[in-house]
């Protein structure tokens, strides 16, 4: 293996991932835009949006200026052990950050220092695996502070809502998150759910399920229905972008599940900004990109 | 519509909830650090008389001995909640731009100073900067450092919403408003 062309090509992948959104979020935006009345804020908003997104890849700058919290998932063949992808990753985030394509965002929880590398105690957030194939896989997404700050869990029952230990109860929490972001978080936005698990590995998950694709379906059918009575009931809210009011409150809606102990049942929600920036590519064992999976 | 500067009270009150409006002029950045120095009774270092404030931590390099701004999106307005009114009447602050609006608090000395809130697309960083044509002066760099400096930004045509306005409207508590009618409803 080519630990410095497995550098250059993790750098490549934070470049496009800062720069430039991938096409199932361009195309939701669009969607977004189109629906939009005539003349409203709302349009106007996504009309900068739009501008914007095509300018950031002109120029190969960051999209928003906040690049977020850097999350990285990357399945390892046996010709790359953890440290040295570790190592790679933490070389070109160092690198990207020179070059500008991230901001100095990683800050000392206790002494308030910036780091100004991006790099400390969980920063970049690793999750490494193991896989038994020849390709390995990275995939990694920047989420922002302002969205990170509109994200929520709810623990069921919940009086307030009403909402009891079943699907019934999920949609509620999932209405209820939806209205209490309203425009804070830079919506139009995505909802990253997990449903489940214990308050940790929920919200893990729930940023996972944001890896999904935009436009694809869930094969487990309830969930799909679910996801598609959200976002239909979400974007009747009359939110909007930007909070400004209109059609467009949410761009997706990504459920996944996992065991929980009988005593709790946690809904985790990671909501997502319009500036929806997740990338991902395979790697051949000569360190060449094989494909870019957005 | 346009908004040119001087940024006068006059304007300002003809301003409405909704009105979609491009700022042509000179406008300071200022964030946390800037709100708080001033509400603890600092010296302002630029005469913020019929001014725009801009919540706004850019980011801004040195080229060829000039500053350039390479990314100007806004901040969350509402941590300044407790300092922006009382600043907007002592230094008859006209305006400010930020993204998420803000509380009752600024609404009410909107309407008593004759002052506005402008909304501007969060992340839009680069058309932002964009549209900051010049960076004539910054100051308290040193003091705050980069982000939380006093930048002067002369932008052209720099696209907002006015989301609260003078007369006691705010666009944030009405789609609030009317979300939570729709969302009780649907519960
Ligand atoms: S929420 Fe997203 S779009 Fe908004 S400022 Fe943060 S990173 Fe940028």
């Amino acid at each position: 293996m080519d630990a410095k062309l497995l550098q250059q090509n993790l750098l490549e992948l934070i470049r496009r991932t800062s720069t430039d959104l991938p096409a199932d979020v361009v195309q939701a935006i669009d969607k977004g835009w189109r629906r939009e009345q005539k003349d409203s804020s709302g349009k106007y908003a996504l009309e900068v949006v739009r501008d914007n997104i095509d300018m950031a890849r002109r120029i190969s700058q960051p999209i928003c200026q906040d690049t977020g919290t850097i999350i990285v998932y990357a399945d390892l063949p046996a010709w790359c052990d953890e440290p040295t992808f570790i190592k790679a990753f933490e070389k070109a985030t160092v690198q990207a950050t020179k070059k500008g394509y991230l901001r100095q965002n990683s800050v000392d929880s206790i002494t308030g220092k910036n780091s100004g590398t991006n790099l400390g105690p969980g920063s970049p957030s690793f999750h490494v695996h193991p896989t038994r194939g020849k390709t390995m896989k990275v995939r990694m997404m920047l989420k922002g502070g302002g969205c990170e700050n509109v994200s929520c869990q709810y623990s069921l029952p919940d009086t307030r809502l009403g909402a009891g230990r079943d699907l019934e109860g999920v949609y509620k929490c999932l209405m209820d998150a939806t209205y209490q972001a309203q425009g804070k978080g830079c919506g139009p936005g995505i909802l990253g759910v997990c449903v489940g698990g214990d308050r940790g590995t929920g919200y893990v998950a729930a940023k996972e399920a944001l890896f999904r694709k935009l436009d694809d379906v869930n094969p487990d059918k309830t969930l799909a229905k679910l996801e598609k009575r959200v976002m239909t009931d979400g974007n009747s809210l009359g939110i909007g972008p930007m909070g400004f009011g209109g059609k467009t409150t949410l761009l997706g809606v990504k459920i996944t599940h996992r065991n929980r102990v009988p005593a709790c049942y946690f809904v985790s929600i990671a909501y997502m900004c319009w500036a929806f920036r997740r990338n991902g590519v395979t790697m051949s064992e000569t360190g060449k990109i094989t494909r870019w999976l957005y | 519509m346009l908004l040119e500067a001087p940024f006068t009270e006059k304007k300002i009150r003809a301003l409405k909830v909704g009105d979609r409006v491009e700022i042509t002029g000179l406008i300071y950045t200022g964030r946390d650090a800037a709100h708080k120095y001033l509400h603890d009774g600092g010296t302002p270092p630029v005469d913020l008389t019929d001014s725009i404030v801009y919540h706004c931590g850019p980011v801004v390099v040195k080229e060829k001995g000039k500053w350039v701004v390479k990314a100007a999106g806004p901040t969350t307005s509402i941590r300044e909640e407790p300092y922006q009114g009382p600043l907007m009447e002592k230094f008859k602050i006209r305006g400010v731009i930020g993204k998420g609006g803000m509380g009752p608090k600024t609404l009410a000395y909107c309407k008593k100073v004759g002052a506005v809130y402008f909304h501007a697309i969060g992340g839009a960083a680069q058309v932002l900067a964009k549209c900051v044509v010049d960076v004539p002066g910054v100051h308290m760099a040193e003091e705050f450092g980069s982000p939380e400096a006093i930048w002067e930004f002369q932008v052209v045509r720099f696209p907002v919403v006015v989301t609260m306005d003078s007369h006691g409207r705010s666009l944030h508590d009405a789609v609030q408003a009317q979300s939570e009618k729709k969302l009780k409803a649907l519960l």
